[in-house]
């Protein structure tokens, strides 16, 4: 495959060189060059705020809500109780981002409870897009759900044959010859 | 399209998008792009990431509605929507930092607005839909010249000028050696442009074959597969006569492969804010004194890279996302003028009901997808 480089002559590549500029340096020092790094107006706002009318989360590290913000998907339930808790740090904290980690977690548990509630029973095959698997890479999506199936027998099977060691109350007494099973019809201990 | 937790997507009505301020507009979308960094969304690794959400930073459309302080577009008109949402007045905007704005996101500062990409970046809802509301429509959407493909359109928005402000970030000089790791859409642009600075050299690397073998032919590049290497710095180090590249461009972020250490507590644990895969080899594969420019998105917390390596070798480090508003002039030029073919990225188009299954071809590399378009419904009308 990296035998199929070839060296090329870059003047006769379309357009080459004609954003060449020896003083190139964009971005920050940009402030420079349009003379507005001594701002007097730093602080300058649009004239017109969009109203608040939506509980809209702000970070601390700003005095406020900017001119325009997102409305879709306001804070609410459990997941927005945790994303209000986030919003008490700074950016700078490990407790503003990963609470806002496992809002977003709750709040895909919430979405699903919601579908349901609303008697929608999610696609999740549709909605993972298995079709394409199915079309383009058939094997290791077969693989993947053979894989699945496989451990989710295998875990039925440890929890029903392992239940009854676990005890619950149910552990044959010492000197029995266990069933390797809970016989809930054999009283005769 | 609506989020419905992480690789969980689906198509569903909602209600129309409404005018919120008064320099807002509604905007009919026409065409609409899965980008590689709505993956991380996508995977549930952007905090802040809400269920119910529509994601798309990529569109172009029609005004239908635009509110009372709006001038610069009417209804009717068409116009590419930079993806980073910006006011034109702050601070930042005034410098041409139109990615930086700081009146369009409240809920965090390290970050500017960007459309249909999480409440941490301002909690606007995006472009995978038949309609949305564009804050600040005299400032960002740009009126699509009457001779200009939607398709190269839709990719004026972001793919384009990231690829080109990486490469313009990256102060290449003449001759420059210049190696791109990531052979995605804005990585083999970014490939691309780096010509137009007047690189000498362009190094393309990934793991895909398909996708080498694709920048090899539009990018003019050598493209070489990391898989193929025991180790891709000293691979580079070797191609470079042992010096390293002059500059080194991560056009990868936070998805990024090759290293297990970086998988595991960058994507699975989201230990670190994404692997740092590419941006570790970038800085230790340019030479000493050069430089590393990032345009792949990483998320707000930390990430484990070689930072003393930047100290030691002297390296310039610049990183932003794209001016997309300051860069389009130009760009329209290039497309204009047949120097910039972004189209020519596109290799698979999607009905937007389909948006599930868009999502996973992309984020599996099915079919040889390099770049998903999205038509919406309502765009043939």
């Amino acid at each position: 495959m990296n035998k199929e480089n070839k060296t090329i002559d870059p003047k006769t590549i379309k357009g080459w060189g004609i954003d060449a500029d020896p003083k190139n340096d964009p971005t920050y020092p940009m402030r420079e060059r349009m003379n507005v790094s001594q701002d007097p107006d730093s602080k300058h706002r649009p004239a017109s705020l969009q109203p608040v009318d939506v509980e809209v989360l702000k970070s601390i590290e700003r005095p406020n809500v900017s001119a325009v913000f997102g409305t879709p998907e306001p804070p609410s339930g459990l997941s927005g109780a945790i994303r209000r808790l986030a919003f008490h740090y700074s950016e700078n904290r490990y407790r503003h981002w990963l609470p806002l980690i496992v809002a977003d977690r709750v709040n895909m548990v919430e979405g699903l409870i919601d579908d349901l509630a609303h008697g929608k029973v999610p696609n999740l095959w549709a909605e993972k897009g298995y079709d394409m698997d199915w079309k383009y890479k058939r094997g290791s999506l077969i693989l993947k759900l053979a894989a699945v199936t496989a451990m989710s027998a295998g875990l039925a099977v440890w929890l029903s044959s392992g239940g009854d060691k676990a005890g619950n109350g149910r552990r044959p007494k010492a000197g029995r010859r266990s069933k390797g099973y809970i016989d809930y019809n054999d009283y005769s201990s | 399209m609506e989020y419905r937790g992480p690789r969980r997507v689906r198509a569903v009505q909602k209600p129309m998008p409404e005018i919120k301020h008064p320099q807002d507009a509604i905007v009919r979308v026409l065409r609409t792009c899965i980008c590689g960094s709505d993956l991380h969304l996508y995977n549930g690794n952007v905090p802040d990431t809400r269920v119910g959400s529509t994601f798309g930073h990529e569109f172009v459309g029609e005004i239908v509605e635009v509110g009372k302080e709006v001038t610069k577009v009417k209804v009717g008109d068409r116009v590419i929507v930079p993806f980073n949402i910006a006011c034109g007045e702050c601070h930042f905007c005034r410098q041409g930092m139109f990615g930086n704005c700081h009146e369009s996101n409240t809920e965090a500062t390290a970050v500017g607005a960007i459309f249909g990409y999480s409440h941490t970046a301002g909690g606007f809802d995006g472009g995978q839909a038949e309609y949305a509301r564009v804050p600040y429509a005299n400032v960002g959407p740009t009126i699509i010249p009457p001779d200009m493909d939607l398709d190269d359109a839709v990719l004026l928005t972001d793919v384009t000028p990231t690829g080109y402000q990486a490469a313009e970030m990256a102060g290449i000089q003449t001759g420059d050696t210049v190696v791109v790791f990531g052979a995605g859409p804005i990585g083999i642009m970014a490939a691309r442009c780096a010509w137009l600075f007047g690189a000498g050299r362009v190094i393309i690397i990934d793991k895909e074959d398909y996708r080498l073998e694709f920048a090899r032919g539009y990018s003019y590049c050598e493209a070489y597969n990391y898989r193929e290497m025991d180790d891709p710095v000293v691979f580079i180090k070797k191609i470079t006569d042992w010096m390293g590249a002059d500059v080194c461009i991560d056009a990868v972020g936070a998805e990024a492969q090759g290293n297990a250490l970086q998988t595991i507590t960058g994507r699975k644990l989201l230990l670190q804010a994404g692997s740092a895969t590419a941006l570790h080899w970038a800085i230790n594969s340019v030479k000493k004194g050069g430089v590393v420019s990032i345009v792949g998105v990483y998320g707000p917390t930390d990430n484990l890279v070689p930072i003393g390596n930047v100290l030691n070798k002297g390296l310039t480090v610049r990183a932003n996302q794209a001016s997309v508003k300051r860069l389009l002039p130009r760009l329209i030029d290039h497309v204009q003028n047949g120097i910039l073919n972004p189209k020519g990225l596109i290799t698979h188009r999607i009905p937007l009901e389909e948006v599930a299954d868009g999502y996973r071809m992309f984020s599996a590399k099915l079919d040889e997808c390099i770049k998903t378009v999205l038509i919406p419904p309502t765009a043939n009308r």
